[in-house]
């Protein structure tokens, strides 16, 4: 379980959220909504640990995150709005090295088929990332979720740039993870498709 | 946390840092460039005099070596940085530092093993004798992966500034002249017939101190970056 106590966060002289709390359990997932601006990527980074709440605590399974440090890292698969993918290696390269600095190396066969279970063919593989377009870098970086067997999936935008196939693919991946025990947060601007009782929404209004 | 996925892990971000190299050789090869060139001006600017080639060669030389590092500096964490790589690398299941260690060591492989391997050549143009040649090897040997340890602090402290090339530069030169002294004093030294014994000592010693705190004091400053 996910659990944000009292956070407060500032970017600036800004105050974006304050007294914010929230809880998140296994086989759910809270979608973050709201305008551009009102802290939403904020909120993730703060769950992921890479921004330290001005106020309040994280807790996962009722331990703060901050004295967790690498065993909370463990357990969650974070994807930015960046896809942390090198344009000078291909698809199938990126995949495998971000697996193996996740500390889940996977095999050659095995980040194939994650590829190809997001809608990359087979020749795409080999092409140099920085020949793709937008929609095929981001599913390379969300090609980790077939791999990932971490608990805590943390998304930021994850269907920006996807066509309407490849966002019912995601969708269903999530559905999965949660069928499974997992959980998830998600900052997005579009309606997640997943049954109304696994879907917690969070409206951060800045 | 297992030394084996420890391991892992850094050995991971050394192929890829050097596979990454290999698809982009220019850039890997353009501070091998600049020693080469620095070091090749200075013998037709100060004359073709051999005596006192023999005596500014080991203090040019590592000069030189000691800019061709500045100049690789910056693109140790910016690309990682840009693509969001390192925030991927921030919240891995491992410490921070094992892997600061790991990217260091790459931009070593990279940038300053081949200033070491070519170090003789460049010597052999200021006249140095074999055994100067051998203690300007050993020198560059243990004193380049100290000055790629204190300038990742620097790339790291200066990560998503406008104008970090510069403001790198004015960090991390005065930390790097406790080893331009010590590394051109022991050619120097050898040369002079005392041995440079004392001088590479001091070398080794730097570079175990810069192998115990820079790693942290990098992690620190990456997580900065990054808030």
């Amino acid at each position: 379980m996910l659990q944000a106590v009292s956070l407060r966060c500032s970017r600036g002289e800004r105050r974006l959220f304050t007294d914010l709390n929230v809880k998140v359990e296994r086989g759910t997932v809270l979608a973050v909504v709201g305008e551009n601006g009102s802290g939403k990527t904020s909120l993730l980074r703060i769950f992921s640990s890479l921004l330290p709440p001005e106020q309040g605590s994280v807790l996962w399974e009722e331990q703060d995150i901050h004295q967790l440090k690498e065993l909370y890292s463990g357990q969650l698969t974070y994807i930015g709005h960046l896809n942390g993918i090198k344009d000078d290696l291909t698809p199938l390269e990126n995949l495998m090295s971000a697996m193996s600095l996740a500390g889940e190396p996977c095999s050659h066969d095995g980040a194939k088929e994650a590829l190809e279970a997001i809608g990359l063919k087979r020749p795409v593989h080999h092409l140099p990332s920085k020949v793709l377009s937008q929609g095929q870098k981001r599913r390379v970086a969300l090609a980790r979720l077939w791999l990932s067997t971490h608990p805590l999936w943390l998304l930021d935008e994850p269907f920006t740039s996807l066509d309407t196939a490849a966002t019912a693919v995601v969708t269903q991946r999530l559905l999965t993870h949660l069928q499974r025990g997992g959980l998830a947060v998600v900052v997005t601007h579009q309606e997640v498709a997943l049954p109304a009782e696994t879907v917690q929404r969070l409206r951060l209004t800045g | 946390m297992s030394g084996s996925s420890m391991w892992e892990a850094v050995s991971g971000i050394i192929r890829r840092d050097l596979l990454l190299a290999m698809r982009r050789r220019s850039d890997a090869a353009m501070s091998v460039f600049f020693l080469v060139i620095v070091a090749s001006l200075f013998p037709l600017g100060v004359g073709p005099e051999p005596a006192v080639l023999r005596t500014i060669g080991p203090g040019v030389l590592w000069v030189a070596a000691l800019l061709a590092c500045l100049l690789s500096l910056s693109r140790v964490f910016t690309a990682d940085y840009l693509d969001g790589v390192l925030e991927q690398m921030v919240l891995i299941p491992q410490p921070l530092a094992v892997l600061v260690v790991g990217k260091v060591l790459a931009h070593w492989l990279i940038s300053g093993l081949p200033v070491v391997l070519l170090s003789p050549l460049l010597g052999l143009q200021f006249g140095l004798s074999g055994e100067s040649l051998g203690v300007l090897v050993m020198s560059l040997l243990l004193g380049t992966p100290t000055l790629s340890m204190i300038g990742a602090i620097g790339a790291a402290l200066v990560l998503g500034v406008r104008g970090s090339g510069l403001l790198v530069a004015l960090l991390v030169l005065p930390l790097y002249v406790p080893i331009l002294i010590f590394g051109a004093g022991a050619v120097t030294s050898s040369m002079a017939g005392i041995g440079g014994e004392a001088n590479l000592s001091l070398l080794g010693a730097c570079l175990v101190l810069s192998l115990f705190l820079a790693p942290w004091a990098t992690a620190a400053a990456l997580r900065i970056a990054l808030e």
